[in-house]
């Protein structure tokens, strides 16, 4: 019989240990399958975080350190600095990228490191029971901003791809969501332009994924995603913040032309 | 075969050994009194086509080294106490995770900002944990600028030997002061194959993973026990020191770095006056030189002890445990970025020799 569907061999197997309605799952199976259809499996390290996807060196199946919280960014740039022909990655959340290593990730975009974050946003910290995170949108209850978030007292959500973007050592920056098979789609572009751009040496490349957390935010999956389309989308818009103007299909084009001259 | 001897400062020095033990990774941030291991890095890695990062705190610096150790290469950091206290999130997790990394720390005077003169004030941090959890790092004291750069090659390899930090305790006073160095044609690298490394599979049937994290307490604890196994090996095998006239010693100094080079002086003025002092100079700090102390104290002519540290007094803690109640141990240390006049150790000296017990530790 004819295989129609099989499960990605960027992933391990091993099966997930997130929360039902989490979006988790959904980024790690499409940067999997974009890791196998560019044919980089082989040649990619990720750096995983501390937070609810600490282990997700358990899940990818390419080479993984696991870093320190906040410092994917640093230890990546440690890595590729020596890997320069590899494709290095950091999967943090908010908590992680935003919060603790806020000097860590504007830093590596700053100097334009050649490693593309992939930052999920589910305005909240997971791991540790729902706390508030940088990117807590106002009046969003928490177990740390048990009577929402009040901006004259627990200040103002970060929007960090607009912060990254300015930056000139930023290539590509780009904010998606997976609430739907489009979005979910433009979410597996995206992933597959910033490993272009990076294997393309044109600098820091990320994508901000806006992500649900039903168990920290007290609700069903399917209103989790309402609550995103609803409430996150209008704080953190959707969209290219950086490099709208690479023309991928060229910087593809070269990268295969490139490495067919290298064979030949 | 060493070649002609060349005048150098002793964190160039440093450098110089780091590149020629092979070396090519250098992530560090600006401290006195330092800072010239991050020039010399500055410049010569770019030169040989190396990697070298300023990075934006030492936080960062450490994290970039515990990447590059991760992915397989020799690798590199320096700092003073301030920023090797930044560092300590790192170092534990190296630890954790078993790479191989050199960490230098020209200490200077603490606590807080404390000064940029020298001090031995970090011989806690640096032998007893420094950061969170159970571990070791193996820390070696040199005393001159050819010892700088003869350890500094050793100690990559001992990195490497043991995937662990090894660390290079200096001070401010070694770090700046300019000595004839002999360096040799051909450095004794020891480079095991590295395995483990997350380098990319490139054909590998498994990923490898460098992580430090253990969730399930008995995988935890089972990992605990393989670095205290290891620990052990290095205990056995990997102390050094210096012993000098210990045969006939009536009081025996305990002195390292720049520390120990003051006591020599003064072990010739006491003789003048015939007072026999010897020397025990511990290379290793961890690990400490425990049994050659114990041995020594239970010699009949030695009657007693002196440690001497730019601190209030901590590896004297490790002395008295090696001297086991065998005989008095006594501490003089000077503090604040000073170091102690020869004169000071003599007159403490003449006191002990007087009377061995007046004056001694509980």
């Amino acid at each position: 019989m004819a295989v129609v569907f099989e499960a990605t061999k960027g992933l391990t197997g091993k099966p997930f240990h997130y929360c039902p309605g989490c979006t988790h799952g959904i980024i790690h199976r499409l940067i999997a399958e974009v890791m196998c259809e560019m044919g980089i499996l082989e040649d990619t390290v990720s750096v995983a975080s501390v937070g609810c996807s600490y282990n997700s060196y358990e899940y990818f199946a390419c080479d993984a350190v696991q870093a320190a919280h906040g410092r994917a960014p640093a230890v990546a740039t440690g890595i590729k600095r020596n890997l320069k022909d590899k494709v290095v990655f950091t999967y943090q959340g908010d908590g992680d990228l935003a919060s603790i290593g806020a000097a860590e990730i504007i830093h590596a975009a700053a100097r334009g490191e050649k490693i593309t974050a992939f930052f999920i946003n589910n305005a909240v910290y997971g791991m540790t029971s729902g706390q508030m995170a940088p990117t807590t949108l106002l009046g969003q209850v928490t177990t740390t901003s048990p009577f929402g978030r009040d901006a004259s007292y627990q200040g103002y959500p970060i929007n960090v791809s607009e912060m990254i973007a300015p930056l000139t050592g930023a290539a590509y920056v780009e904010r998606v969501c997976l609430t739907d098979y489009k979005n979910i789609m433009a979410a597996k572009k995206a992933i597959k332009q910033a490993f272009l751009a990076q294997q393309a040496n044109l600098g820091f490349t990320m994508v901000e994924f806006l992500s649900t957390c039903p168990t920290n935010w007290g609700k069903e999956p399917l209103e989790a995603m309402d609550w995103l389309k609803e409430k996150m989308i209008p704080q953190y818009p959707l969209g290219v913040f950086k490099g709208e103007e690479i023309d991928f299909k060229k910087v593809e084009a070269d990268l295969k032309a490139a490495k067919e001259g290298a064979k030949a | 075969m060493a070649s002609k001897k060349v005048l150098m400062k002793g964190n160039e020095v440093i450098a110089e050994a780091a590149i020629r033990a092979g070396c090519r990774n250098y992530f560090g941030y600006p401290i006195t009194p330092q800072t010239e291991v991050m020039h010399y890095m500055a410049k010569k890695m770019v030169q040989i086509g190396g990697n070298f990062v300023q990075a934006e705190s030492e936080v960062a610096a450490i994290n970039m080294v515990y990447g590059a150790a991760a992915a397989g290469f020799r690798v590199m950091t320096s700092s003073s106490s301030p920023g090797i206290s930044l560092k300590q999130e790192g170092i534990s997790y190296i630890a954790g995770a078993e790479l191989p990394a050199v960490v230098v720390n020209i200490v200077r005077a603490g606590p807080g900002l404390g000064g940029i003169q020298p001090s031995q004030g970090d011989y806690f941090q640096a032998c007893k944990g420094g950061g969170h959890g159970d571990y070791r790092n193996l820390v070696i004291a040199p005393a001159s600028v050819q010892e700088l750069y003869e350890l500094t090659v050793e100690a990559f390899n001992l990195a490497d030997k043991y995937r662990m930090t090894c660390m290079i305790l200096g001070d401010g006073t070694l770090g700046q002061m300019m000595e004839p160095v002999a360096f040799r044609d051909v450095e004794p690298i020891v480079e095991p194959e590295k395995p483990w490394a997350a380098c990319g599979r490139g054909g590998r049937a498994e990923h490898n993973t460098v992580t430090s994290i253990y969730i399930q307490p008995d995988d935890l604890e089972r990992k605990n026990l393989e670095l205290v196994e290891k620990y052990k090996i290095i205990e056995r095998d990997e102390v050094r020191y210096e012993a000098i006239g210990l045969e006939d010693a009536e009081i025996v100094i305990v002195a390292f770095s720049t520390c120990s080079r003051i006591c020599r002086n003064v072990i010739r003025q006491a003789a003048e006056k015939g007072i026999k002092v010897g020397m025990i100079r511990p290379i290793t700090l961890w690990p400490f030189p425990k049994q050659i102390i114990r041995d020594t104290a239970a010699l009949p002519n030695v009657k007693a002890f002196l440690d001497i540290e730019l601190s209030a007094g901590q590896m004297v803690e490790d002395v008295q445990i090696a001297v086991k109640g065998q005989k008095p141990v006594h501490f003089f240390g000077r503090m604040g970025g000073n170091l102690p006049m020869q004169k000071e150790i003599l007159d403490k000296i003449i006191a002990i020799h007087e009377d061995p017990n007046k004056e001694a530790l509980d």
